[in-house]
């Protein structure tokens, strides 16, 4: 399953940092598991019910988890805003569906994908400008304030988008002309494990390139990989564009597999739950926000399904324990387990 | 469009034709309801008005024994659209029901229309829910019904200017429109149209602007549940005092929150369809049952629309004699007439709308409680939005 180097790898501490591109059996049994959870919540075993729809929204819930994980994991930029990208991307994709009347191949789900990938990413590119002034807690305050911006003009612009109501009559097409939407959420969920798989296997690429390790580098000392060539404000503008364009993406999803799109989609919560996913998985292994997402929402449902109004009192709880005792997130958690279990004192 | 939605029905109906047989003893109903977060006193109010309802008329009708499923919508659109489809799909439910916001009956109008199945809608109240889904039936009220009855007591009862202060969301701006619509044509003129951010509870410039313009009336309209803020505010600035008048629609006099509000309140008129006040041996009976299995809560306008949802279903189900096929139920819903705890229900046969009667109501004291006691009953409101 090894990958091709894109460049060779001259000494021993070259290769060691391009080791990690390797795809590790782990990694194959990850998205093994995820082609498998289709066929048994799918409705074809009798006596388990359908979660399809959830697991769609866990998905699009850890594609923007693992945007803001390549800003805040691999670039270091504290942001509290991602949700706005997010909810464009569900807008953007909405509004094509919608007013595309059904009709191939305007409304075509894909083609929604890419106007929001495009359209988050131009918001992500302009914005971006505005992250590199100042450090972290100036950029949690311009990512918020861009963040709450947007959710504003998408509640006042109720000729565009419906205000407060949300947009209606969104109805997405068939994708490609040939697998509909159903109630099931068969095709939602395909859909959206495919559309994940390209986006992380993109992010993977980039983070274990030479672009990635140079981000690392400026996380961990801006002033430092200044010094040593590293054209730092042009690594974050790209970075934090792409990071932009792949949280439209995961709103557009959403809107897609929903068929709706309404101001919570941008709303600051949307940022905020998704932040907490990544920091709950673990920040800076792109596995992190997946696998926090799928926690999150599956403890929220179980809970919820216990104690109908306290549920957010029960996950509260788990979280603070959750950060407070288990540093790196839940992946920190295994590879320290890991680590113990293989006797490898210290980390590659 | 409506090619897209045939298409899916034709596809899910041969899949749901076979559902109605696994689920013969028992109709189950899935409520979506706000039971956290904003709007949780909603939820509280809507689960309490079901309780209620159970427990004066048994689980069963027409034969078969109703289960109530409820889901939290968590104030969130996309969720509570997905819980639509699990609660159809997983739990095979025969009806639909609750929805606290718009967007949250908006979100779940497809499902309900791809699979066949009512949604009975008892709280969300902008007008234009019902045309969207051919099974959507409310039994709430809608802004226009709450609004053109106080518009037009104000400018029968001397009030010639009004300044509107409303939060600035899609049901305040309705409420806005439809109060200015109707309060000019009667004759009045708005002097001009105030919106609060719907986040922030801070009401005071918008206050003070308003009495600056000195109207003869100040209309407010809050999401139930911001009433008792905003009336503090006012209160403070003295409108009384400067012969302002405040009316509202009965959301910001909640039942559920008014005896917090304390005095200062007395003497307000606003206009609503279900007082905990209102004199009929139904509503006795109804807060009487209320009180006693929900901890003496006493209900509000959102409790009496959760009961007659109950009743709505309960009615279609004895009309179909028991049949819960979803398209038999939506037809057998449509026309019910019946006595509610609010005074003489209906439901608009040919739109689906819900037709409740409307009081123009005074806060006074009763009992050492707070009340709003009905003192003219305005009759029953068609949505004058619908064709």
């Amino acid at each position: 399953m090894s990958m091709t180097q894109p460049t060779k790898p001259v000494n021993d501490a070259g290769a060691r940092l391009l080791s990690g591109a390797r795809w590790r059996w782990y990694e194959v049994l990850f998205w093994v598991a995820a082609i498998a959870l289709f066929f048994v919540f799918g409705d074809f075993i009798p006596g388990i019910p359908t979660r399809l729809m959830l697991l769609s929204e866990i998905i699009s819930l850890g594609l923007l988890a693992l945007s803001i994980d390549l800003v805040l994991g691999y670039a270091g930029i504290v942001t509290l805003g991602q949700g706005a990208f997010f909810g464009l991307g569900a807008y953007v994709a909405g509004l094509m569906a919608k007013n595309g009347m059904g009709a191939f191949p305007l409304s075509d789900p894909l083609l929604g994908l890419l106007a929001a990938a495009a359209v988050s990413g131009a918001a992500g590119f302009v914005t971006s400008f505005l992250v590199l002034r100042g450090s972290d807690l100036t950029r949690l305050m311009v990512t918020l304030g861009v963040a709450l911006i947007l959710a504003e003009l998408a509640n006042q612009m109720r000729w565009l988008t419906g205000g407060a109501d949300g947009l209606q009559g969104v109805m997405s097409s068939p994708i490609l002309g040939i697998w509909d939407f159903d109630l099931w959420g068969h095709t939602a969920y395909v859909y959206s494990l495919v559309v994940l798989f390209v986006c992380f296997w993109l992010s993977r690429r980039i983070v274990h390139s030479t672009f990635g390790l140079s981000l690392k580098a400026i996380k961990g000392n801006a002033l430092r990989a200044r010094a040593i060539g590293v054209p730092v404000n042009a690594r974050l503008v790209a970075i934090y564009t792409l990071a932009a364009a792949i949280a439209g993406i995961a709103g557009a999803l959403l809107a897609q597999t929903t068929q709706s799109a309404s101001p919570d989609m941008i709303a600051f919560h949307r940022s905020a739950d998704a932040l907490l996913i990544l920091v709950f998985g673990g920040a800076g292994y792109l596995y992190g926000g997946l696998i926090g997402a799928v926690l999150f929402r599956v403890m929220q449902d179980v809970i919820g399904n216990i104690t109908l109004q306290y549920w957010q009192f029960w996950l509260g709880l788990v979280l603070v324990l959750l950060v407070l005792f288990v540093r790196g997130g839940v992946i920190g958690l295994m590879e320290g387990w890991w680590n113990r279990l293989t006797r490898k004192g210290d980390a590659p | 469009m409506r090619r897209q939605i045939l298409k899916g029905l034709a596809a899910s109906a041969l899949a749901l034709a076979t559902l109605p047989a696994l689920a013969q003893e028992t109709v189950k109903v899935g409520l979506i309801l706000p039971m956290t977060g904003q709007q949780a006193s909603t939820g509280r109010q809507l689960e309490a008005g079901v309780k209620a309802y159970m427990a004066q008329h048994g689980d069963k009708v027409a034969g078969k024994k109703i289960e109530v499923i409820i889901k939290d919508d968590t104030g969130v659109a996309d969720i509570s659209k997905r819980l639509a489809q699990e609660l159809v799909v997983n739990d095979k439910v025969s009806v639909l029901g609750g929805f606290g916001l718009t967007p949250i009956a908006m979100a779940v109008g497809p499902v309900a229309t791809q699979a066949k199945v009512p949604a009975v809608i008892m709280t969300a109240a902008t007008s234009v829910i019902v045309e969207q889904s051919p099974y959507f039936v409310r039994v709430g009220r809608t802004m226009p019904q709450m609004t053109f009855p106080i518009a037009d007591w104000a400018a029968k009862n001397g009030v010639k200017t009004a300044v509107t202060l409303v939060s600035d969301y899609a049901p305040g701006i309705d409420a806005e429109k439809f109060f200015k619509q109707r309060f000019e044509e009667a004759g009045g003129k708005v002097l001009d149209a105030l919106r609060a951010p719907l986040a922030s509870p801070d009401f005071a410039a918008f206050l003070q602007k308003a009495k600056d313009l000195k109207p003869d009336a100040l209309f407010l309209f809050v999401p139930s549940g911001q009433g008792a803020t905003l009336m503090k505010q006012v209160i403070d600035r003295d409108f009384a005092g400067s012969k302002i008048r405040v009316i509202a629609t009965g959301d910001v006099t909640d039942d559920d929150l008014l005896n917090s509000m304390g005095d200062s309140v007395l003497g307000m008129v606003t206009s609503h369809d279900y007082s905990a006040d209102h004199d009929s041996p139904e509503n006795k009976a109804f807060v009487e049952i209320f009180k006693k299995v929900n901890n003496n809560m006493r209900p509000n306008m959102m409790a009496v629309a959760a009961y007659d949802g109950m009743d709505v279903i309960y009615r279609a189900l004895t009309t179909t004699k028991g049949d819960a096929n979803g398209q038999k139920l939506v037809d057998a819903m449509k026309g019910q007439k019946w006595m509610s705890p609010r005074g003489p229900m209906e439901i608009d046969a040919a739109t689906r709308e819900a037709i409740p009667p409307m009081f123009i109501r005074r806060v006074e004291r009763k009992n050492g409680e707070l009340y709003n006691v009905e003192f003219e009953a305005t009759g029953p409101i068609k949505d004058p939005t619908h064709k």
